[in-house]
């Protein structure tokens, strides 16, 4: 029987989850990842023609809140939890190949 | 002693708040280094909220529903300036600028919070072996896990660490915890209690529920937690249910069936399947009529879970990227490093579930697993209505086993999920349901009896297991 999950798939999965995974975890994952997802492919079993998903449990319309200032959260409280935080705003590494 | 025992007497001030917590933190100091219920005790904070309890008392003024009793709080609720970790490294050390609301409705009640209780990573296990500060021990035996994801909170109420504790529930993880230390556990209906300032795991799922060492305390507690929330827009929009009032009701002449999918099934231990049959014995001797039910899709209950549950998972974590809040993890450029920071501060079974929430969304997938998932969620919230309109309640196992031994399943993804059995069709129904003690099993640990209801049946739930409690207490008598 074919791998449900190949290396390639894992370490694809891994690029858009955004986790530098180690060699480690990729072949443990490749291994677990299968085994759960035979499991949970049960789901295809039930024959779901013109069942429509339930995204919510119970039936919810439009919610919407008054339309009025409210105090927000301190600035400089949370930018106090940031790694780090400079003239006000957060401060991350460099976003594109570009030299600082 | 009761939580209700307590706020009557702070309130009558014949008892004071800062006596009940000294006794409460004496049981901690005692017994909290084997046990590890708590991820951060807060004596001082609750000494100084005690203090203020009882000078309200002295005041001529009331306190509230809650007056000076204990709480352990799930340390994945935001408590404004104080650590709130959901047990990872990635928000090691991030104080909340904000209280969630059932923290506020808590405090506001006159509640003391004690601590911060340990949970599995981010609410991701059935064992709280998943934390990364290391494991919770059940109170019953100290080689057996508490159950989880809320383990902390359900051994701290087992302990005698505080009468009351909030914990979540996404899969199970206040039902089954409670089934595995002794106490009562509830996971109300979908939206009767607000999420606001609880960190998010699968938000089409979880929900706030109470633990208790009795189902009186237990409907005490969600009483003051429930009712709308404007700052959450699932919040049912209406108040709390009241469920003290008619609490001991005569369960005569209610409609109970034993849910077969949730009680017959592989690897049940008999004495738990016993357990479940002595209480519908019970309370068929009390005058309910009894009858066994079939809910033939909840078979497909764990399946659909595990691709829902990572899938909302998987975009609810993506917000810890280093960059806002907690751990960060430097690097060249800011992908590297968002890779990089969730990489050191996930853990082994978080990492895996983002992994399979990505793979069950993604481009060619999503309709083969997340959507086919969601349909049969579809099915399952059909056949529970279909069986409700035949009986007020189900009864079922809530865990299949007792206790087990720490380190017996965690070589085994897939052995843990199966733990959730009982517990994940009320999630994905988003019905309520909770877990009742009801004598021993193996090793003579604790046995929990499940009790499920139609949506915003907490009323008629709390009646039944009340009288299933009642039940125990003659068995074991």
């Amino acid at each position: 029987m074919a791998e449900r999950i190949t290396r390639g798939d894992v370490e694809h999965v891994a690029q858009l989850a955004r986790l530098a995974l180690t060699e480690q975890e990729v072949v443990a994952l490749t291994h677990e990842l299968g085994a759960i997802l035979d499991h949970a492919a049960q789901v295809s079993a039930l024959d779901t023609h013109d069942v429509p998903p339930t995204a919510h449990p119970l039936p919810v319309v439009n919610v919407f809140r008054p339309d009025e200032v409210r105090p927000g959260l301190a600035r400089d409280e949370v930018l106090a939890a940031a790694p780090e935080a400079q003239d006000q705003r957060f401060r991350v590494p460099r976003i594109l190949g570009e030299e600082p | 002693m009761s939580a209700r025992r307590i706020a009557a007497d702070v309130r009558a001030g014949t008892r004071s708040a800062r006596d009940v917590l000294e006794e409460h933190l004496a049981t901690i100091a005692a017994r909290e280094p084997d046990i590890h219920a708590f991820n951060l005790v807060l004596a001082d904070e609750a000494r100084a909220a005690a203090d203020a309890v009882d000078a309200t008392v002295a005041r001529g003024d009331d306190p509230g529903p809650l007056a000076g009793v204990p709480i352990a709080l799930k340390d994945n609720m935001c408590t404004r300036g104080i650590p709130t970790t959901c047990s990872s490294r990635i928000l090691e050390g991030w104080r909340p600028p904000y209280d969630g609301t059932v923290v506020e409705r808590v405090h506001a009640a006159g509640a003391i919070v004690v601590g911060k209780t340990n949970l599995d990573e981010f609410a991701m296990g059935s064992s709280t072996e998943n934390s990364a500060f290391g494991p919770t021990h059940n109170p019953h035996d100290l080689t057996r896990v508490p159950g989880g994801s809320s383990g902390g909170s359900a051994a701290a109420v087992a302990a005698g660490f505080a009468p009351l504790a909030l914990g979540s529930d996404t899969g199970g993880s206040i039902r089954q915890p409670a089934a595995l230390c002794g106490v009562v556990g509830v996971k109300p209906t979908y939206g009767v209690v607000s999420r606001y300032g609880l960190i998010a795991f699968a938000s089409s799922l979880d929900q706030i529920g109470p633990f208790a060492a009795s189902v009186e305390d237990a409907a005490l507690l969600l009483e003051v937690i429930g009712g709308h929330d404007p700052c959450d827009s699932t919040s049912i929009a209406r108040p709390a249910p009241a469920l003290l009032a008619d609490l001991d009701e005569s369960v005569s002449g209610l409609r109970v069936g034993i849910v077969d999918e949730m009680t017959e099934i592989d690897g049940i231990e008999p004495k738990v399947r016993d357990a479940v049959r002595a209480a519908a014995a019970g309370l068929e001797a009390a005058g309910a009529k009894v009858d066994t039910v079939s809910v033939p899709s909840a078979t497909y209950g764990i399946s659909a879970y595990y691709l829902i549950a990572p899938a909302e998972a998987s975009s609810n974590l993506a917000r810890y990227d280093g960059v806002r809040y907690g751990l960060r993890v430097d690097a060249e450029d800011v992908a590297h490093m968002n890779a990089a920071t969730r990489e050191s501060g996930f853990g082994p079974e978080v990492k895996r579930r983002i992994m399979l929430g990505t793979y069950a969304l993604s481009a060619g997938y999503y309709d083969a697993y997340y959507g086919q998932a969601q349909r049969v969620r579809t099915l399952i919230l059909r056949d529970f209505e279909r069986v409700y309109e035949q009986f007020d309640v189900l009864i079922s196992a809530t865990s299949p086993t007792v206790a087990f031994p720490l380190g017996a399943k965690t070589a085994d993804p897939l052995a843990m999920y199966l733990c959730d059995v009982c517990t994940v069709p009320a999630n994905l129904s988003g019905h309520p349901a909770m877990s009742v003690p009801f004598g021993v099993g193996e090793g003579g640990l604790p046995i929990g009896v499940q009790v499920l209801a139609p949506a915003l049946g907490e009323a008629t739930m709390f009646r039944v297991a009340r009288a299933i409690e009642a039940v125990a207490g003659k068995t074991q008598s």
